[in-house]
């Protein structure tokens, strides 16, 4: 039984880190039909930012509950500059082409990324771990947990029910998926598109970037740190169904129980049971477990 | 199939046809024998070479793949177990062998994969790779994320006990081109022709009587044989093979050589990865931290200006080849 609450509190752990970074990526999905490569960059930056922000206020015996804004505030400078910055300067040219050559141009985005982190911060590793360890454990079944932990928890489930109510319940989320469902007409109805974009890409590279500061201190921040996110969550949102928010979390939470009960039963088939599972609902479900249906254009 | 290459062909014909591979090949074994501190560099991009021949294929028919790793590391692992466990060595059975196993589990993987289009067939090949790569990283039998050496080749086991570099490199190149030659006359055969109509639209090619799956099949089974062999001669090149020629990253560098080459001539693929391990080299002395952005630049700058590839920039009066680019 204690297996059993094991694998359901270290899931679920995992599964709200993992939607917090792919929430992101499926509402940039959901809305530009771009699935971004260099979002796993976004996230590294993200911890980077969080870091640089945090270990000065640290170092001079700052409040620690102002430390936690600040490793957020990092997050949110540092994901909004970059987004926009990508979007207006390198995605918005090329709309027009294939959606597979738009995964080619993230591609080469998540290369210019890598190696633009590495300049700024150098390859020598970062650690903050002092917002990590501040708040203590918790005892739950006999096992102890980090409270920061539920933090992340905490961030996930705010995030993916204030985006959903911002897309039901305001005027603006209601014109984002009319976005979402038919570009040209919405444009033609006199939403500004564009608009739209440039503010989900950049909602989705704070989501990222966010993601990546909450994790900072439960790790050291070192390069290489967006190369395994990014397949992850795309793996979550590909389960999931692209672009679907429910999907998204469906998705995490699959993958982070799948990985939890790997991880207390077979410890070095993790990785592999997490893309078995994404193999599997591919297979039955070609287009994800949430897909929205799609008309065949001859 | 017909041998003849009407006008249509992505081999579009002219004097200089043959002559400029030809000039390419010949530049390469002179460059090889002459500076043998070369041959590691041109092997290497020959053998990448032919995984990315292999991609440009189906790149043609609109789909890529980001798995492409997966075969790669099957061949270098095939070769790495049968030298190690069953103490072969004979490298002709070896390479044959390495290419044939990535092939069967391209055909069997295919029957699976060629129902999917766009970013998912992107995502599903990305998700096969990775499951190679978390079973061959857990693997302690297979080395773990160590990976493990390559015992050197030999020609029927005693009888060359140990191949010079020099035959070695004379082996890739005769891989190369003896591949580039074969997909030169799948790309002007019917089935070849049908991949950039595959791409245009796939519903009109099942209307004119062509299975459009079936030829992503027959595509997808090339390419993971020659990402097969080609993994196979990385791996007697390098001596040693690891997990990480499973990862998703490498699967990326093919994908990279592959755009950057354009899919419109056999030979291209070589170009771009020549070109790609040479810029390697010489980052790796001036500039390591900053190699992948010139990278990454280079590929947009190829997407948004070259979508036909670094080969489609030609003669002038040519039809250009079927790119990699846009409809638009």
């Amino acid at each position: 039984m204690s297996l059993f609450y094991a694998v359901l509190i270290d899931g679920v752990m995992y599964a709200s880190w993992l939607f917090l970074v792919a929430l992101g990526l499926t509402l940039v999905y959901g809305v530009l039909k771009v699935l971004n490569m260099a979002h796993g960059s976004l996230y590294a930056l993200g911890a980077y930012a969080g870091v640089s922000f945090v270990t000065p206020w640290i170092a001079q015996g700052g409040n620690m509950y102002v430390a936690y804004l600040l490793l957020a505030l990092g997050a949110v400078v540092a994901g909004s500059v970059v987004g926009f910055v990508l979007e207006r300067g390198v995605l918005a040219r090329f709309y027009s082409h294939d959606p597979v050559v738009l995964l080619l141009v993230t591609y080469a985005l998540f290369l210019i990324l890598e190696d633009a982190i590495k300049l700024v911060w150098g390859v020598d590793p970062y650690t903050v771990s002092e917002p990590y360890g501040f708040l203590g454990n918790v005892t739950l079944g006999g096992l102890s947990y980090p409270n920061y932990n539920f933090i992340i928890v905490g961030v996930a489930v705010i995030a993916g029910a204030g985006l959903t109510a911002f897309l039901c319940y305001t005027r603006s989320g209601r014109m984002l998926r009319a976005v979402i469902h038919d570009r040209e007409v919405s444009q033609a109805m006199g939403i500004r598109v564009n608009k739209y974009f440039v503010t989900t890409f950049v909602v989705g590279s704070v989501l990222a970037a966010l993601g990546g500061a909450l994790t900072a201190p439960t790790i050291s921040v070192a390069p290489g740190m967006g190369v395994e996110i990014v397949v992850l969550t795309f793996a979550v949102v590909v389960i999931g169904g692209l672009g679907s928010l429910p999907g998204a979390a469906l998705g995490a939470l699959m993958v982070g129980l799948v990985r939890a009960l790997a991880v207390h039963c077979w410890p070095q088939g993790d990785l592999f049971a997490i893309y078995i599972v994404m193999a599997l609902v591919l297979i039955f479900r070609p287009k994800g477990l949430f897909a929205p249906m799609e008309a065949r254009k001859i | 199939m017909n041998s003849t290459v009407p006008s249509v062909s992505p081999a579009t014909s002219g004097p200089l046809r043959f002559a400029l591979p030809a000039a390419g090949a010949l530049a390469i074994v002179v460059a090889g024998l002459a500076l043998p501190q070369w041959q590691f560099l041109l092997s290497i991009s020959l053998s990448k070479g032919i995984v990315a021949l292999g991609l440009a294929l189906l790149l043609r028919t609109g789909l890529a793949s980001f798995g492409q790793a997966l075969f790669y590391s099957v061949g270098a692992y095939t070769v790495g177990m049968a030298s190690s466990f069953l103490h072969i060595s004979d490298i002709t059975l070896l390479l044959l062998v390495a290419t044939v196993i990535p092939a069967v589990l391209a055909g069997v993987l295919g029957f699976l994969l060629s129902r999917y289009r766009d970013i998912f067939f992107a995502m599903l090949t990305l998700a096969l790779s990775m499951i190679v790569y978390g079973l061959v990283l857990n693997n302690s039998d297979l080395g773990g994320s160590d990976g493990f050496n390559v015992g050197a080749a030999s020609f029927g086991g005693s009888l060359v006990p140990a191949i010079s570099k020099t035959t070695l490199f004379a082996v890739v190149f005769l891989s190369s081109v003896v591949s580039a030659l074969l997909v030169h006359w799948y790309m002007g055969s019917k089935a070849g022709r049908l991949a950039p109509a595959i791409k245009d639209n796939e519903i009109r090619v099942e209307y004119l009587g062509s299975s459009a799956r079936a030829n992503i099949h027959l595509t997808y089974i090339i390419a993971g044989a020659l990402a097969g062999l080609g993994g196979a001669l990385t791996a007697f090149n390098v001596g040693h093979i690891d997990p990480d020629m499973a990862f998703w990253t490498t699967s990326g560098e093919f994908i990279f050589i592959a755009v950057l080459s354009g899919t419109g001539r056999a030979y291209a693929p070589f170009v771009g990865a020549l070109l790609l391990e040479i810029a390697r080299a010489t980052a790796s002395v001036y500039a390591p931290n900053t190699w992948q952005i010139v990278i990454g630049i280079i590929m947009l700058a190829i997407i948004a200006f070259l979508p036909g590839g670094l080969t489609s920039l030609k003669l002038p009066g040519r039809a250009p080849a079927g790119g990699t680019g846009s409809k638009a």
